[in-house]
């Protein structure tokens, strides 16, 4: 299970990456979106995979034998929702950068780059 | 010590209670809350001066289960020089942003982006450090985008997508981190690193670390965002992102390479050390190319963050303390050339160097304001760049790295030189006939119409004339900086209580 995970992580890293390289303004979105997967399950993992492990401990399951780790369950929601803000945010701004400069290609975004 | 965030917080919740057609009520808004951020970081200033260390437990969690606020002397001092620049910058902004943009809530943005950054400077706690960068960062995107220029449109994309990458390289960080030492607390990280017996796992999550930071920093290889999104938006937001943005990334480099990965320098400091040298190399030849106004300035952030990290590198206190001194001096002297150029398109209507000049004939102020920063930032004494190169050399030949040490004098005589290239096409010569047109203002109707602009950049050039000629004061700071910082038992002893 967990040369699984690692392979999941990995492959997902190489394939964000790969496509944030591409010429497309929409494989770059997607390249973004997988990143931040890619990130977030890699901090999710970092808790331990276990099945069926309370996080949390209660009066009524007192003594258990294997404990979740809650803390990275809470860095992977806060993780979440601010991937989720800045994804938001690329998309629209790629969508408005079509509108006025009229190209899905990423190289032809070269205005600020001449002397 | 809560009270800088709480001040900016409530500013901009009352901003935003505004938005849209008040915008006269929210800039009086940012303007007093900004005035009373400066006051509140003086105090803090004068607190953790006087008394050491203050640690705030958010909630009253006891560390390290908590989120943990600390404030030791290099967070006050970039707290109190981010509220100093800020300041400036409000002024400013009055009578450079337009309407428009003021209408679509620049004002509530920028208080948002300085909460981030005051934020990131006073937490205790890895992950706090990347929500808070978020905010940041997420607050500059709004900002470069603010206006929907072609040019700012692209050089978003550019920025949004590293930033973004440096974001999740800080992420995978933190993870490592957790998953080694199981706490995320930076004092507690500090204890436990020290006992952890796989120091290569270590090592790791330093290069992730300094990969993210380097990428947010602008270090040599990962600069390449800067120049291309930094000249596009206004200069009120340019300069305080110049000024602030990468020092945030500087400074959280510092943080980390102090206090958390100190075990292995071979493979962190000499790596950032020979980063630190590249950075300088080429973000100057780059400054050298170019022929507008803001590119070349925006270059120049790039060279002299080489600076910053080479005193970081080097890792003695005489060199860490040149590095603090270099960022204080840095920050106005940068912020004050943005503005300056921003001065400059008011009365001669262009950027680029081609289309400028003539301006020493009509506005000797401006260009003594000019003067007074380029020349600081090349490093001719007795202004304040001197000061801080000359710490850095120092430092440099007594650690034995005479390689760093030359190239960071060729960078020098290289800064001075494109520096020289602005003051001859813009102040020196005359004004190219093709442009005459765009000439609009003599020096009374500038002073009528523009007096916040000169305000502000003469509040700034005042500030880096009193570090040139007292510079006692801060180099006495950024040694007792440079003192507590490479010792962490002050620190760990702050956070974590009497037994450690």
């Amino acid at each position: 299970m967990n040369l699984i995970i690692s392979l999941i992580i990995g492959l997902l890293f190489s394939a964000s990456l790969f496509l944030m390289f591409q010429k497309s303004f929409f494989k770059l979105i997607i390249g973004v979106i997988l990143f931040g997967y890619a990130t977030i399950f890699f901090l999710f993992t970092v808790g331990g995979v276990t099945k069926n492990a309370p996080p949390l401990l209660s009066k009524a399951n007192a003594a258990v034998a294997q404990l979740a780790d809650p803390l990275p369950q809470a860095l992977t929601l806060t993780a979440i929702v601010i991937s989720i803000g800045v994804q938001l945010f690329v998309i629209v701004l790629l969508k408005k950068v079509y509108e006025k400069v009229g190209t899905e290609d990423l190289d032809e975004l070269n205005t600020t780059d001449k002397i | 010590m809560l009270s800088p965030l709480w001040i900016l917080l409530t500013a901009f919740i009352f901003c935003v209670l505004f938005w849209k057609q008040h915008t006269k009520i929210q800039a009086a808004i940012a303007v007093t809350s900004i005035s009373l951020y400066l006051a509140s970081a003086v105090g803090l200033f004068v607190t953790v001066y006087q008394s050491g260390i203050q640690v705030v437990q958010i909630g009253n969690w006891p560390a390290p289960f908590g989120i943990t606020l600390v404030a030791d002397l290099l967070s006050a001092t970039m707290v109190l020089i981010s509220a100093v620049i800020s300041f400036a910058i409000i002024l400013y902004s009055l009578q450079d942003i337009s309407e428009e943009r003021k209408r679509k809530g620049f004002y509530p943005v920028l208080l948002v982006m300085m909460f981030g950054i005051c934020g990131s400077f006073l937490t205790g706690d890895i992950f706090n450090l990347y929500v808070w960068f978020e905010v940041m960062l997420v607050a500059s995107f709004v900002l470069i985008v603010l206006g929907n220029r072609k040019g700012q449109l692209e050089g978003a994309v550019k920025y949004v997508t590293l930033s973004f990458i440096s974001s999740g390289f800080l992420l995978t960080g933190t993870a490592i981190l957790y998953k080694l030492t199981g706490t995320l607390n930076m004092a507690d990280l500090s204890v436990a690193i020290a006992q952890h017996p796989n120091q290569e796992l270590i090592t790791v999550a330093a290069v992730f670390f300094l990969v993210g930071f380097g990428i947010k920093a602008a270090v040599f290889p990962f600069f390449s965002w800067l120049p291309a999104s930094y000249p596009t938006p206004p200069v009120s937001v340019v300069g305080l992102m110049a000024g602030l943005l990468t020092k945030v990334g500087v400074y959280a480099l510092i943080r980390y390479f102090t206090l958390l990965f100190t075990y292995d320098l071979s493979s962190t400091h000499s790596v950032l050390l020979i980063l630190a040298g590249l950075t300088m190399f080429f973000g100057v030849l780059g400054a050298v190319a170019q022929r507008d106004f803001k590119r070349i300035l925006s270059f120049h952030i790039v060279s002299q963050i080489g600076y910053m990290v080479m005193g970081l590198a080097l890792f003695t206190p005489l060199a860490i303390a040149g590095s603090v001194f270099y960022i204080i001096h840095h920050i106005l002297v940068k912020t004050n050339l943005f503005l300056i150029s921003g001065i400059v398109k008011v009365t001669n209507g262009y950027y680029a160097l081609s289309k400028l000049g003539g301006v020493y004939d009509r506005f000797p102020f401006v260009t003594a304001l000019f003067v007074i920063s380029a020349f600081s930032l090349a490093g001719i004494p007795p202004l304040s760049g001197f000061w801080g190169k000359f710490i850095l050399v120092k430092a440099g030949l007594e650690a034995n790295q005479y390689l760093i040490v030359a190239v960071s004098l060729v960078v020098g005589l290289l800064t001075l030189f494109s520096m020289s290239k602005i003051w001859v096409a813009v102040f020196w010569s005359a004004q190219p006939q093709e442009t005459q047109e765009a000439v609009t203002h003599t020096r009374k109707s500038l002073l009528k119409s523009h007096y916040m602009l000169l305000v502000s950049s003469a509040f700034l050039a005042l500030c880096t004339l009193f570090l040139s000629f007292y510079p006692e004061a801060l180099i006495a700071l950024s040694k007792k900086t440079a003192e507590q910082l490479l010792d962490p038992q002050v620190y760990i002893r702050a956070v974590l209580g009497k037994n450690y």
